[in-house]
């Protein structure tokens, strides 16, 4: 075997040692199970909801909300970006206010959005969306605002308009920051997703798992809990290989 | 001077329009005036309540960053010095990671109840990650002469940590421990407003609930000065943008 296959040998009996002690230390009750339920529980809740087709319900409105949410966050963003950085008035006017509203927790503007929109799935996506913004607009300033000169003037030799270089020049020269942004606002979509679930009982993973410790039946939290987790890191990789697919010049050099 | 005056058109225009509206009898029950607001935040500044509230999302924000420092370091290093341990323990962190840390909440609820160790568990679950990468990263940078000269003094793991990895991969950890203490407040607020009765995400909703609505915009402004004042001084202690780029939870 090479060496690189005993350490992924290795990585998995790792990880299954570590659900093996969860195991174990489950079963000796040195925590109560309430809170503590051993893995081959919270499995088994898991397979059952797989089984009955309960969870796809709850997956699919977590996953729904992320999604929509981030969308919006991406819409706005990368134009408020293209914005700010093709206009110096753009840029003076609204840098300041957004400079100042960016270190604002996005769970704080949660009872804001709850007076306005009610506990309502357009409250979650308003959050979602301010929450998730931030990196997308940061990288796509950064994106449209570093456009290789060379570039720009040949858009001002051919006589391109603005939205022709925008669409044709700029989107393709900011796409790699622009994209590398969007990533980290997927994993800031799901993390508020779960938070207005939880805060605005609306049906989902995140509710679930609220009301999971409510009812104290602490197998089924742990079964969203893994689901969560997946969910997370299937987002994650989806969208690097997404970026490895539309930006492939990126790995060719090491 | 003339991009500050610029900056300070949008926010000043909309909050003149939005006395005006109110004074001309534009009634909303989800705004207050801005005049009103001001009062109520200088109210809740003078009676202390909004500083004991701040007080206490710091103190848990602090606790929680603290405990992930420790375990952050101290494993990043182990990892960092020994990249086949890294291999070994990679997936199992990379499959942790993921799960948002306000996940834990219900969990951390039923294990703490309500109060401190609830709040700082979920911040450091959090906060750990920024700060275990940054450290696995820097000590794996470090010049490997001067581990060895390290081990050819002999020294003990807790001497080589403090005479060389500590001093050595300083500049860098630091980074991520910034990086985290942005988080560590984004935390800290979101678990107050949805769970934990105490500090100023706590406050914020209850004047949401209690439809005292220049109490909880006055709140809600005075968060923006907090997190502003935080970044600002994270910035000039060098940890700058990359804040920005952290999903926080």
């Amino acid at each position: 075997m090479s060496p690189r296959a005993i350490t992924r040998l290795a990585a998995l009996i790792f990880a299954l040692a570590l659900v093996l002690a969860w195991q174990i230390l489950a079963e000796l009750r040195l925590i109560s199970p309430i809170f503590f339920p051993a893995p081959s529980r919270a499995l088994s809740v898991l397979i059952a909801r797989i089984a009955d087709g309960s969870i796809w319900l709850s997956l699919a409105a977590t996953v729904l909300r992320m999604i929509f949410g981030w969308l919006l966050a991406c819409l706005v963003g990368i134009a408020l970006g293209a914005a700010i950085a093709s206009s110096r008035l753009a840029r003076d006017l609204l840098e300041p206010t957004l400079e100042f509203l960016r270190p604002l927790p996005a769970s704080a503007i949660i009872p804001v959005a709850i007076l306005f929109l009610g506990l309502s799935n357009a409250m979650a996506l308003a959050v979602i969306a301010f929450g998730a913004i931030w990196p997308v607009l940061l990288a796509s300033v950064h994106g449209f605002s570093s456009v290789p000169d060379e570039l720009r003037n040949v858009a001002d030799v051919l006589g391109f308009s603005r939205a022709r270089y925008l669409r044709i020049v700029a989107l393709p020269a900011a796409a790699p920051d622009i994209l590398s942004g969007v990533r980290v606002s997927l994993a800031i979509a799901l993390i508020l997703t779960v938070v207005t679930e939880m805060q605005a009982s609306l049906a989902g993973l995140g509710w679930e798992i609220f009301y999971a410790q409510r009812v104290y039946r602490s197998a089924d939290l742990y079964a969203g809990l893994i689901v969560l987790g997946a969910v997370g890191f299937a987002a994650n990789q989806l969208l690097q290989q997404l970026e490895r697919r539309a930006l492939p010049w990126r790995h060719l050099t090491p | 001077m003339s991009r500050l005056l610029r900056g300070a058109i949008v926010p000043l225009l909309l909050l003149g329009a939005w006395e005006i509206a109110s004074r001309a009898g534009l009634a909303f029950d989800t705004l207050s005036r801005p005049s009103e607001i001001l009062a109520a935040l200088l109210s809740g500044l003078s009676d202390g309540s909004i500083l004991i509230a701040t007080a206490q999302t710091f103190n848990a924000a602090l606790l929680g960053l603290a405990i992930a420092a420790v375990i952050g370091i101290l494993v990043g290093t182990v990892l960092g010095l020994s990249p086949r341990l890294e291999g070994i323990t990679g997936p199992s962190i990379e499959a942790l990671r993921p799960i948002p840390a306000v996940a834990f909440m219900p969990l951390a609820l039923m294990m703490f109840g309500f109060g401190i160790g609830l709040e700082a568990s979920i911040v450091s679950y959090a906060c750990v990650w920024p700060i275990l990468i940054v450290t696995v990263s820097a000590v794996r940078e470090i010049e490997p002469r001067l581990l060895d000269v390290a081990d050819v003094m002999e020294m003990t793991f807790a001497e080589k940590l403090r005479k060389i990895i500590l001093p050595a991969a300083f500049a860098r950890i630091n980074v991520g421990l910034r990086v985290g203490a942005g988080i560590a407040l984004v935390v800290a607020v979101t678990t107050e407003v949805v769970l934990n009765p105490r500090g100023l995400g706590y406050s914020l909703i209850l004047a949401q609930q209690s439809l005292d609505v220049a109490l909880m915009y006055a709140q809600l402004l005075w968060l923006c000065v907090v997190g502003y004042l935080l970044n600002a001084a994270l910035r000039a202690l060098g940890g700058g943008s990359a804040l920005a780029w952290r999903p926080a939870g």
